[in-house]
């Protein structure tokens, strides 16, 4: 008996130790959502602040007076450099060129793995191990000889130039997804459509591709965002008027003429942002998916 | 003839895309290494001398401030998105309830561009106007926090923006890897009475190694390739104190017009990350083909 009532109270401790633990668990995991959520707060109520609310206020306070001025001049009067266009040229760049060079990457990232993975040939592996390795190259090593070739082929400075160091850049991924999504289905669907009489490109319209809806979601992603926030290529390859809208977002901030204006640079760095942010919003799943995918390989 | 042709349109499908990887990613590479052992400068050369290029760099004290830079950054970045990633991963792993809604929370800062992330925490890190001043609103008007213009502790700021914007990935992977660990197992062990502690320690978290490898891999490339971030958050500086070689090869390729000093540093980088991915890959592809 008197076993039991131990047993019972030690059990009522640990049914108490177990909410309070459980309470513990959540305060911890809001903290860390707070963590991660701070910059974006931060740079919403600033980008709504006016300057002067700004110097005198705090970081971490929410605006007595909601203006979007800073955003219209992030829009469109902002400076980078000489030119005062704000955002929005450079964000119709980004647009003209990560839109075709999504689209061109993904289809000859379908098309190579759907040889890769189902039309194997003597050298198909090699081929794909290459394109793997292509993958991890650190791109300053092909930096000089690029602005050299797209001189050469008077591309230099142009929207067209970025778009082809993107999809040239993209395949590798876009290979690796395709590949690795089509090797899953089984061979013995080539074998029978080929003694049907069904050739490569028959099989490929009328059975692949209807199955490659979720891998064509996750690729369009993944390239997607990689080529709106790349800085690099973008840096090295464009001029005046072809930058995309990463370059413009740092010429924006580390301008150095004129009082600096804190709610503009956040108000641009939110416009920059917006389409890789919805798109995350919208189709996360897709996003995450692409994301551990490409870690396999990097 | 049209059987023949029938047969080769594989390979034609894929020749562009592998003349394109060839040219572009190994023909490149040669032409950096070659150029990298001349005299170039503003223009290149193609006269091969040997290492001076090499020489040069190791002599130069910016580059040797890139590189303990990179080895700063990097350690820190890797090690704290590390335990961070999987510390929230472990806490997420216990039936939360709006697991959702928090992950998406946790991960949100990898769909933003380097160079969004870098100008949120230049301003949030803002001696005067940032945290230095939040904290010292809050009664510390002692409290000081000026490392962004600290020459001595910038590349921490480097650090604390890069591994925001990490480690909610790196949750995502050790979470798919703690769902991925038979539950057979650890219903057993639990049964048998073994502490939870000792559940993850000695059972969970080593039948995870894979991703703990996979993870340092995808870091390390991460931290070897940045730029954005620097350029965003320091530009490099004070001075020079928070560069990284990505930004010393841009530096010198575009701002200095030293075309066998960038050359040279690239091929450093790039030996870099091959020691730490070839061995990697191979592993990954020989497991495969078993």
């Amino acid at each position: 008996m008197t076993d039991f009532s131990t047993n019972q109270t030690t059990r009522k401790q640990g049914r108490a130790g177990q909410i309070a633990l459980r309470w513990g668990l959540y305060l911890i995991l809001c903290l860390f959502a707070l963590y991660y959520l701070m910059p974006l707060f931060v740079m919403l109520t600033t980008s709504l602040k006016s300057l002067e609310e700004i110097r005198t206020g705090s970081l971490l306070s929410l605006p007595r007076n909601i203006t979007f001025d800073a955003w219209s001049t992030a829009w469109s009067k902002a400076c980078t450099g000489i030119q005062c266009e704000g955002l929005r040229p450079y964000f119709w760049n980004s647009l003209l060129l990560s839109v075709p060079a999504v689209m061109i990457s993904t289809l000859l990232g379908a098309l190579n793995g759907y040889v890769i993975a189902q039309w194997k040939f003597k050298g198909s592996n090699l081929i794909f191990s290459l394109m793997l390795f292509g993958c991890f190259i650190p791109f300053q090593v092909v930096l000089l000889p690029m602005a050299r070739v797209l001189g050469i082929l008077n591309m230099a400075g142009t929207i067209p130039g970025l778009i082809f160091v993107h999809v040239v850049y993209g395949i590798g991924f876009t290979t690796l997804f395709f590949r690795n999504y089509y090797v899953t289905i089984p061979q013995e669907l080539v074998k029978a459509a080929k003694v049907d009489g069904a050739g490569f490109v028959r099989i490929f319209w009328s059975i692949f591709l209807p199955l490659s809806l979720p891998i064509i979601v996750v690729t369009v992603i993944w390239q997607f965002t990689q080529i709106w926030n790349d800085f690099l290529f973008g840096v090295s390859f464009s001029q005046a008027g072809t930058q995309p809208v990463t370059v413009a977002l740092n010429n924006i901030v580390n301008s150095t003429t004129g009082v600096k204006e804190y709610n503009v640079d956040m108000a641009a760095a939110i416009i920059a942002a917006m389409p890789t942010l919805l798109v995350y919003v919208v189709a996360g799943k897709y996003f995450i998916r692409g994301l551990t995918a490409g870690s396999v390989k990097g | 003839m049209l059987k023949w042709f029938e047969k080769q349109v594989p390979k034609i499908v894929l020749a562009p895309s592998f003349i394109a990887i060839l040219l572009f990613v190994y023909g490149f590479i040669v032409w950096t290494g070659w150029v990298s052992l001349t005299r170039s400068r503003l223009l290149p050369k193609y006269d091969i001398v040997g290492f001076i290029q090499y020489e040069r760099l190791f002599d130069s004290p910016r580059w040797d401030t890139a590189m303990s830079n990179l080895f700063i950054f990097g350690v820190l970045f890797i090690v704290i998105s590390m335990f961070l990633g999987l510390l929230i991963a472990i806490l997420l792993d216990q039936k939360i309830r709006v697991e959702g809604v928090l992950r998406t929370i946790y991960l949100y800062p990898m769909a933003l561009s380097l160079i969004v992330t870098g100008t949120a925490w230049k301003w949030i890190l803002n001696p005067g106007l940032g945290i230095e001043s939040v904290v010292q609103g809050w009664g510390f008007e002692n409290f000081k926090f000026d490392w962004l213009i600290n020459p001595d502790y910038a590349i921490y700021t480097v650090v604390i923006a890069g591994v925001w914007q990490a480690s909610g990935f790196v949750m995502a992977l050790f979470l798919a890897g703690l769902r991925s660990v038979d539950d057979e197992v650890i219903k057993a062990a639990r049964v048998d009475g073994i502490p939870t502690t000792r559940i993850y320690s000695a059972i969970i978290l080593p039948s995870m190694a894979p991703i703990f490898l996979s993870a340092f891999i995808v870091l390390a490339h991460l931290a070897i390739k940045s730029f954005d971030l620097v350029i965003a958050l320091t530009g490099g500086g004070p001075g020079y104190a928070t560069d990284l070689p990505a930004t010393y090869m841009y530096a010198l390729a575009f701002s200095r017009g030293d075309i066998g000093q960038a050359a040279s540093s690239a091929m450093v980088m790039m030996m870099v990350v091959f020691a730490i991915v070839v061995p990697y890959l191979y592993s990954e592809l020989r497991a495969k083909n078993d």
